[in-house]
C-alpha cells in the first residue's frame, strides 16, 4: 500500500517537474538569456564570415578548405578533443580571473603575471619539494593570490590604478621567475642530462605523483587529465560565491559604487584586496593546470606567456559570468586547436582575427539584442493580431455595429 | 664618456615611442575615453610604415645610384620617411576610430573595443606579412637609408649622442611635445578636451559637442600611437616583427605615472627609458655590480625599471588624480 502511494507521489511530482520544464522550454524564446545567447551566436557567425573573407583574399583556392579545418579540426580526432579540453582548462581559469575582477569593478590585466607565478609555484612544489599534485595546485593558488593581492594593496591603500601595477608586476613576476629557475639547478632539464639549459625538467620524470590524475584514460591521449573538470568545478563555486552569498554581494556592490558601499558599512579596502587576491589565485591555478598535465615544461624567456592575456577575451565573450566563461573558454580552445591544424596553408593567427571580431561585435550586443528582441516581439504581436482577427471575425461584427450606432 | 653617450642615445631611442604613445594616451583620457588599444594601434602603425619602406626601397636605391650628391640623397630618403610617418599616423587614427565608435557611439565597455583591437592587430600583421613576404617570413627589415645619420666607428661623446639611433621620428617627437603642451593648456580645443574628461554634462550644457571632442581625442591618440609604433620598430633595430613587446601598455603606465600632464609624462618616460637602457647595457658599464655568482643576472637589471616605477608611484600616488569622467560613456539623456 505504502509503496503504491509513494510511487504515485513520485509520479505526480515527476509530472509536475516535466510540466514546469516544458513550460520553461516553451517560454524560452521570450526570455532575456535566449536573446543574449542569440546575439552571441550572431556575433560568432559574423566573425567566422569575416575570417572566411580574409582567407579568400589571401589564398582564394584554399579558403574553404581552411575554414573547414578551422571549424572541425578541434573534433577531428580523440586526441584533438582532449587537447581542446587541456587548452580550455587554463583558459577557463584565467578567464575567471579577469571576469571575477570585472564583476568587482577591477580590470585585472595582471592575470598573465599571476599565471606565470602560479605556474612557477606549482612546478617548484612538484620538482624541488616533491609534493603531490593537489598540494602543488594549492601552492600555485597561493603564489597567484600574493601576486594578485599586490595590485589590490597598491589600489586600496596607495591610490595607484590597478592597471599600471598589474602591468608592472607582470614583468617583475616573469623576470623574477626566470631568475629563480636559472639559479635552481634542481629545476633545470640540463641537470638531469637534458640538453636544454633554459627549460624546466619534465615533472613526470622527477615526481610522477605531481602529474594530474587521468582517471586511467591516458591511453586515449596524453592530454587527458582532470584539469578541465577541476576548472569547471571552480567556475561553479565562483558563480555561487558571486550570486548566492553575502560576501559576493559585498564584492559586487564595491564594484558598482565604492562610495555607497562604504556608506552601507562595507569595508571597501579589504574587499578590493580580497577580490584581487581571489582573481590572482584563479589565474595561478590556471598556471598549475597547464604544467602539471605533464605535457609542457616551462621555458625561461623574455616574453610573457599569452595564456594570461587570452583570459581577457574569454571573460568578455562569457560576459564575465562564470557559467558563460566555461562555454567561451571551450569555444576559444576549440577554434584555436582547429587553427593550429590550418597551417601551413594559413597562419594560425586567422583564428585570433575571428575571435577579435567576435569580441568587437559584443560591443554591438546591445544593438543586436534590441534588434532580435524587436523581431521576436513583432512576430508575437502579429500572431496575436491574427488570432484576434480569426476569433473576432465570427463574433464581433455585431458589437462593432452596435458601437457605431451608439456613436451616432 | 663613450659609454655615457651610448647610454643616453639608447635612452632617447627607447623614450621616443614611450613619449609619443603616452602623450597620445593622454589626449584620449583627457577627453574621457580610456584607450587600451594602444598596443594594437602601435603594431598597425609600425606595419604600415615598414611595408611602405619595403615597397619604396628599390626606388630609393635606384635614386642613390644615379645621384651621388649626399644632400639630395638625404632629402630624398627623409621625405620618404616623412611620408611613412604620416601614413602611420593616418592609419593609426583610422584604426582607433573603431575603438571610438564602440565606446562613444555604442557606449560599450571600453575594454571590449580595446581588447578586440589589441588582439586583431598582431594577427592581422602576421597574416599580411605572410601574404606579402611569403610563408614564415614574419619580420620586415628596416632599410639602411631610414636613419637620419650614421655615427663613425671611432665616434666621440657628442657624435654617439646625436648620430647614433637618430631618426626623423625623434625630431617629430620633440615637435609633438611642444605642440601638445601648447594645445592642452593654451588653446580653446585643449580646454574643451579637458572639460569633456572632467565633466561632460557641464561641457555639453555650454554647447560643446562632447561626442565630437571625444572622437577627436581618441583619433589623435591613434595617430600618435601609430607614429610611436614606427618609432618602436626603428628603436628595436631588427625591423618589424608584428609585436611592440608590451610598449602600448607600458605607455599607459607611463601616462598614469606622469599624472596625465604632458611635461611629467615626458620626464616619466625618460626616467623609465634610462633604467631600461641601463639594463640593456649593464655588461659594458664598469661601476655597476655584475653579480658574477648569479646565473642570468641580466634579469635583475631587467626588473629594475619596473620596480623603480612602482616605488616612485607608491610615494607620489596620493597626489595622483585621473580625469573624473574617464572610462564612463557619455549619455546625453543622463544629464
Amino acid at each position: 500500500m505504502k509503496t503504491k502511494e509513494f510511487l504515485a507521489r513520485v509520479g505526480s511530482s515527476l509530472q509536475l517537474f516535466f510540466a514546469k520544464l516544458w513550460s520553461k522550454i516553451k517560454n524560452l524564446n521570450k526570455s532575456k538569456s535566449f536573446i543574449s545567447i542569440n546575439a552571441s551566436v550572431f556575433s560568432i557567425i559574423i566573425g567566422i564570415l569575416i575570417g572566411l573573407i580574409l582567407m579568400l583574399i589571401v589564398k582564394p583556392g584554399d579558403a574553404f578548405y581552411g575554414l573547414g579545418i578551422m571549424l572541425t579540426g578541434g573534433a577531428s580526432s580523440v586526441s584533438n578533443i582532449f587537447q581542446v579540453l587541456y587548452t580550455a582548462a587554463p583558459l577557463l581559469m584565467t578567464g575567471l580571473a579577469v571576469g571575477f575582477a570585472f564583476k568587482t569593478g577591477l580590470f585585472n590585466i595582471g592575470a598573465a603575471g599571476q599565471y606565470v607565478v602560479g605556474a612557477f609555484c606549482a612546478i617548484f612544489g612538484a620538482i624541488v619539494l616533491k609534493l603531490p599534485w593537489y598540494v602543488d595546485i594549492m601552492l600555485a593558488a597561493l603564489g597567484g593570490a600574493i601576486w594578485g593581492a599586490i595590485p589590490g594593496i597598491f589600489k586600496a591603500f596607495l591610490n595607484v590604478n590597478e592597471v599600471i601595477t598589474s602591468i608592472m608586476f607582470n614583468w617583475i613576476g616573469l623576470f623574477m621567475v626566470n631568475l629563480i629557475i636559472a639559479n635552481t639547478p634542481a629545476m633545470l632539464s640540463s641537470t638531469y642530462g637534458g640538453a636544454d639549459q633554459s627549460r624546466t625538467v619534465d615533472i613526470v620524470a622527477v615526481n610522477p605523483g605531481a602529474k594530474l590524475p587521468s582517471l586511467g584514460l591516458e591511453g586515449l591521449s596524453p592530454y587527458m587529465n582532470i584539469g578541465i573538470f577541476l576548472a569547471i568545478g571552480i567556475a561553479i563555486i565562483i558563480y555561487i560565491v558571486l550570486n548566492k552569498t553575502t560576501f559576493g554581494y559585498e564584492l559586487k556592490a564595491c564594484g558598482l559604487n565604492r562610495e555607497s558601499s562604504k556608506y552601507a558599512g562595507i569595508n571597501a579596502k579589504r574587499n578590493i584586496v580580497l577580490s584581487m587576491a581571489i582573481a590572482g589565485a584563479l589565474a595561478g591555478i590556471g598556471g598549475a593546470l597547464t604544467y602539471l598535465a605533464g605535457t609542457a615544461t616551462m621555458l625561461i624567456g623574455k616574453t610573457i606567456p599569452p595564456m594570461g592575456f587570452n583570459g581577457i577575451p574569454v571573460a568578455l565573450l562569457g560576459t564575465s559570468n562564470p557559467i558563460g566563461i566555461i562555454f567561451s573558454s571551450i569555444f576559444i580552445a576549440y577554434i584555436q586547436i582547429g587553427g593550429n591544424a590550418m597551417q601551413p596553408e594559413f597562419a594560425t593567427e586567422v583564428v585570433d582575427i575571428v575571435i577579435s571580431v567576435i569580441i568587437y561585435l559584443s560591443a554591438f550586443s546591445l544593438v543586436i539584442k534590441q534588434l532580435i528582441g524587436k523581431i521576436l516581439m513583432d512576430r508575437k504581436h502579429r500572431k496575436e493580431k491574427q488570432t484576434n482577427i480569426e476569433n473576432g471575425a465570427a463574433v464581433k461584427p455585431e458589437s462593432i455595429v452596435n458601437t457605431k450606432k451608439e456613436g451616432e | 664618456m663613450n659609454v655615457l653617450g651610448d647610454l643616453l642615445s639608447s635612452m632617447i631611442a627607447f623614450a621616443v615611442p614611450l613619449i609619443l604613445v603616452a602623450l597620445g594616451a593622454m589626449y584620449s583620457e583627457r577627453s574621457g575615453t580610456i584607450n587600451i588599444a594602444l598596443e594594437g594601434i602601435m603594431i598597425i602603425g609600425g606595419l604600415v610604415a615598414s611595408l611602405f619602406f619595403k615597397i619604396m626601397s628599390p626606388t630609393v636605391t635606384e635614386f642613390f645610384a644615379s645621384n651621388p650628391n649626399p644632400i639630395s640623397q638625404f632629402f630624398m630618403s627623409q621625405s620618404i620617411v616623412l611620408v611613412g610617418i604620416l601614413l602611420a599616423a593616418i592609419v593609426g587614427a583610422i584604426y582607433s576610430f573603431f575603438l571610438a565608435f564602440a565606446s562613444i557611439r555604442l557606449k560599450a565597455d571600453q575594454t571590449i573595443g580595446g581588447t578586440a583591437l589589441n588582439m586583431l592587430a598582431p594577427a592581422l600583421a602576421i597574416v599580411i606579412t605572410w601574404a606579402v613576404q611569403g610563408q614564415g617570413q614574419t619580420a620586415i627589415l628596416t632599410p639602411a637609408w631610414v636613419p637620419l645619420a650614421s655615427a663613425p666607428v671611432d665616434a666621440n661623446f657628442f657624435e654617439r649622442l646625436f648620430l647614433k639611433n637618430m631618426y626623423l621620428t625623434t625630431i617629430i617627437c620633440i615637435i609633438i611635445i611642444v605642440a601638445t603642451i601648447i594645445i592642452i593648456y593654451r588653446t580653446k580645443f585643449g580646454l574643451r578636451l579637458r572639460s569633456c574628461g572632467e565633466n561632460p554634462a557641464a561641457a555639453d550644457s555650454v554647447g560643446i559637442n562632447v561626442y565630437r571632442i571625444r572622437y577627436t581625442g581618441v583619433m589623435i591618440s591613434g595617430a600618435l600611437a601609430g607614429i610611436g609604433g614606427l618609432a618602436f620598430t626603428l628603436a628595436a633595430g631588427s625591423g618589424f616583427a608584428s609585436t611592440v613587446a608590451g610598449y602600448g601598455f607600458l605607455a599607459l603606465a607611463v601616462m598614469i605615472f606622469g599624472n596625465w600632464q604632458p611635461v611629467k609624462i615626458v620626464l616619466a618616460a625618460l626616467l623609465f627609458a634610462f633604467f631600461k637602457s641601463l639594463s640593456g647595457m649593464s655588461g659594458s658599464i664598469p661601476f655597476l655590480p655584475s653579480f658574477t655568482n648569479v646565473k642570468e643576472s641580466v634579469y635583475i637589471y631587467l626588473m629594475i625599471p619596473y620596480i623603480v616605477t612602482m616605488i616612485i608611484l607608491a610615494i607620489t600616488s596620493k597626489k595622483s588624480r585621473a580625469p573624473k569622467a574617464e572610462g564612463i560613456p557619455y549619455d546625453k539623456g543622463s544629464r
